[in-house]
């Protein structure tokens, strides 16, 4: 782990909501009293079966509880290790398998300020992502308003599967709100199953589920682009999260390709996919869905033409490499500080500004 | 350089095309409103014949939802792969300053003027009392 | 204005230097569905078409659910001088493209075969009524040419059931499916089709397209016609995820599969992805005796048309070097927009023995015709 750089920025760690019980002081008397009268047990999503391989690597899995639940053990497994100087919460709690918005507000009011509370205001190496009810944009908004003057909040978070494309102009609204605060997008793998993962249907199978959401990524930045969010908010800046890189340059390719062709139905998008892309559009590191060599893997980064688009990601606790190999062999010294601190601090305004 | 006799004027009447070779090399005139339009009939992507692509508006846009359409009938759409040129320029509307077609002078001469030169008339005999289309290559 | 093109370009003449070429996508449409398929159309199913149309899972009833970005998805230039739709004329793909780009086998693929009907009875009549039209029409009348036996691929039995009376007529060369299918094509619903296919010596091909009812994206129905276009490349990665997983060739070792019109270079990142993701939980799919990259090195092929171009032309070498060089067919999607030409397909460093291998031979021995 040579290459490792001191004060590196880890972009995706999950804390985890240890259990239902554990939201109600920061719920509103309704929403908390509903949790008992309906009968609420949780909202863990299928996206991560809580046993499954993925959702807890063996060596951070605790005997008892979820993986990633207690700060002490994230402090020491996944901040020490990395030399990580901070570290971005992506709280996957099922607040978007909801389908009432109401409901959805309640509880992303609820796991907003669990984790300001529980989680950034014990640990100043911390930020965190603002879970919006994506759906209803008028209250994803409203939400967004809320902590916008909380600066620790970095970036807004939603699920890479929904009930439509994310640059759908009905939602235009919530990316607004983020410009506007210098909050990045993070658009994290998992789904809120309103569709079937794959365009062919519902999978047999957790391993395809989970190796569907590099296909709507590729997705997620067809629409982007050429819905022309990025022509409307040029300095918003988008994360896509845990699902691998690899498959940026040729999804780029043939949008491109086809975009030279079928511009005039877009005519808003001016420049290239792959350029607008390049300037917009960030990936985080793990999982490395990676060729098996070194070699390739320096191939496939010059397919990538920019050293600025990964940003530094263990996915604590999601189990996506061992030990401390968190870093793809065939990184330069040169690229490994690039994806470790400077990609980071390029891509969140709001990590370089002071935290009160 | 030189100077290309292709056509009577009246082979290309305005709404009309036409393919020529001059220097060995495949031309596509067209005639829009009366003006005339001279590019090389190979698409810098793949080939396509240009002069058998349509011809559209100009569609820009200063952002999402808004539709500007001008200048109809001089952005030609390659009929392959629909990659569009601008047919004064030549240059491509994805992508202008990388991409583009070789266009030509082309011009109206009276006869008289062709017959006394220095004009060049491979493939037909020229009168003085008509007008040709003349290309520069 | 309307403007007439009034003069075409010579056809290129056939050049006995060029290289040989196996077009494994060409689409072939009848003059008139009247002329040309009802002779092998049932009375009953002909007034069913008159009288409830071709009802799938889209809602439009005349056209596609995306409006192309041209007339008929289709090249400017490949309207037959005599009319018809492009691709309906057989001595003008002559012309046009069978002689002067040297194509000595091309695979036809009917796109509007009726496989994906919804009515499951008029969809494998519909289907066996296309079949025997590839025969008349084209393949009886154009030696370099084969046929597609096209099934209506939602019921798996009556889909067997078509592509045994197929089996052994050497006018079909494969089976072809839509990507678009209803459910994840690797399901067991769709196994019957893998296993008469490979049963009778057919590969599978699964071309881009088709209405199966799910939103293109798992996020649902995008705006635009592009990102249509774009999404079956999504869907086919998501489809050979099944296939994989599913086990269909632990289960039927014979199988090939090509991928038609989907893209390729996307096949590494997905493959290298599988792997990781199979020995992470490979208790949840026990049937799988090897890496999924394995089953796809040695059971899938895919085509080459749209080729991706990538800003910088020799980064695709990379990646068809680590799909393999014998993997790709060579396709022109003759007569469609987004045809690709062959004398632009390859950049020019590529030597000779590989450009063999992409133009001709790799489909010479994907569909047995090297003997």
């Amino acid at each position: 782990m040579s290459i490792i750089h001191p004060g590196a920025i880890d972009c995706d760690i999950h804390p985890a909501v240890p259990n239902l019980q554990a939201l109600l002081p920061y719920m509103t008397d309704y929403w908390r009293d509903t949790v008992v009268q309906r009968g609420i047990d949780a909202l863990e999503s299928i996206s991560y079966p809580v046993n499954a391989p993925i959702t807890a690597r063996p060596d951070w899995k605790p005997e008892k509880g979820r993986a990633g639940s207690d700060l002490e053990r994230l402090r020491r497994e996944a901040l020490i290790p990395f030399g990580t100087s901070t570290a971005i919460c992506n709280c996957l709690y099922g607040v978007h398998l909801l389908f009432s918005e109401d409901m959805a507000l309640g509880y992303a009011q609820a796991v907003n300020d669990w984790i300001a509370k529980e989680w950034l205001d014990r640990e100043p190496k911390l930020r965190a992502s603002i879970v919006v009810p994506l759906q209803n944009p008028e209250l994803a908004v409203e939400e967004i308003e809320r902590l916008a003057a909380d600066k620790r909040f970095v970036q807004v978070l939603v699920p890479v599967m929904g009930e439509m494309p994310l640059g759908k102009r009905i939602y235009w609204p919530i990316w607004a709100a983020a410009e506007r605060h210098g909050l990045a997008l993070c658009i994290h793998a998992g789904s809120s199953y309103r569709h079937s993962v794959t365009g062919i249907g519902w999978t047999s199978y957790y391993t395809e589920d989970y190796a569907s959401n590099a296909q709507a990524f590729q997705a997620q930045v067809t629409s982007l682009i050429c819905e022309g969010v990025f022509s409307k908010f040029p300095n918003l800046k988008v994360v896509l999260a845990e699902s691998g890189f690899t498959w940026l340059p040729a999804h780029l390719w043939r949008l491109t390709k086809f975009w030279r062709g079928l511009r005039m139905e877009i005519p808003w998008v001016d420049r290239t996919p792959a350029e607008i892309a390049r300037e917009n559009i960030r990936l985080t590191l793990q999982p490395v869905d990676g060729p098996p060599s070194a070699g390739a893997f320096e191939r496939l980064m010059e397919h990538m033409q920019s050293d600025e688009l990964l940003l530094f990601s263990t996915d604590y606790p999601h189990w996506q490499f061992d030990g401390d190999e968190v870093l793809p062999p065939g990184l330069s010294s040169e690229l490994a500080r690039k994806i470790m601190v400077d990609n980071p601090r390029n891509t969140y305004s709001r990590l370089t500004e002071t935290v009160t | 350089m030189s100077r290309h006799v292709v056509a009577p004027v009246r082979d290309l009447p305005p709404g009309s095309r036409k393919l020529v070779t001059v220097k060995g090399r495949p031309i596509a005139i067209f005639n829009i409103d009366g003006e005339l339009f001279g590019i090389l009939n190979r698409c810098p992507h793949q080939g396509g014949s240009l002069c058998e692509g349509r011809l559209i508006g100009l569609v820009e846009s200063d952002q999402p939802g808004e539709y500007r359409f001008s200048r109809p009938n001089e952005i030609l759409r390659c009929p392959w792969h629909g990659w569009e040129f601008d047919l004064r320029t030549g240059q491509s509307r994805c992508e202008p300053d990388r991409i583009q077609v070789k266009s030509y002078e082309v011009a109206v001469e009276q006869g008289q003027n062709v017959c006394e030169g220095p004009y060049v008339a491979e493939t037909f005999p020229v009168s003085v009392e008509e007008d040709y289309v003349v290309v520069e290559v | 204005m309307s403007v007439d093109v009034l003069e075409r370009p010579v056809a290129k003449k056939a050049q006995p230097a060029k290289i040989a070429v196996a077009d494994c996508d060409i689409h072939p449409s009848p003059k008139s569905v009247e002329k040309e398929i009802y002779p092998f159309l049932e009375k009953r199913w002909q007034r069913h078409l008159e009288t409830y149309g071709m009802i799938g899972r889209q809602g439009q009833q005349f056209g596609p659910a995306y409006p192309k970005g041209q007339p008929d998805a289709s090249r400017r230039d490949a309207y037959p001088p005599n009319g018809g739709r492009p691709g309906s004329d057989l001595q003008f793909m002559r012309e046009q493209h069978l002689d002067p780009n040297n194509v000595q086998l091309g695979i036809l693929n009917p796109l509007r075969g009726g496989q994906a009907l919804q009515n499951l009875d008029f969809a494998e009549a519909y289907c066996r009524a296309v079949n025997d039209w590839q025969i008349a029409e084209w393949t009886s009348k154009e030696p370099r040419l084969k046929a597609s036996v096209v099934v209506p691929y939602e019921d798996g039995a009556l889909s067997a059931r078509e592509i045994e009376r197929r089996a052994g007529d050497p006018n079909f060369a494969q089976v072809l499916l839509l990507s678009r299918t209803g459910e994840p094509i690797g399901q067991r619903r769709y196994w019957p089709i893998y296993e008469a296919a490979a049963e009778a010596g057919f590969p599978v091909a699964v071309h881009a397209f088709g209405y199966g009812g799910n939103a293109v994206t798992g996020s649902g129905w995008p705006t635009y016609y592009i990102e249509e276009m774009v999404g079956h490349a999504q869907c086919s990665q998501t489809g050979l995820t099944s296939m994989v997983m599913e086990g269909i060739f632990e289960r039927f070792p014979k199988l090939k599969v090509i991928l038609v019109e989907a893209g390729f270079a996307w096949l590494p990142s997905l493959a290298w992805r599988l792997d990781k993701l199979y020995m992470r939980m490979r208790d949840e799919t026990p049937h799988l005796k090897r890496l999924p990259s394995e089953y796809i090195r040695e059971h899938v092929w895919l085509t080459t048309q749209p080729m991706e171009e990538p800003e910088v032309r020799e980064h695709l070498l990379d990646t068809i070097e680590w799909i393999g060089w014998d993997r790709l067919l060579f396709a022109t999607d003759y007569p469609h927009w987004d045809f690709d030409d062959p004398a632009y397909a390859l950049p020019v460093r590529v030597d000779a023995a590989r450009r063999r291998q992409f133009f001709f031979e790799n489909a010479l021995k994907v569909y047995g015709l090297d003997k």
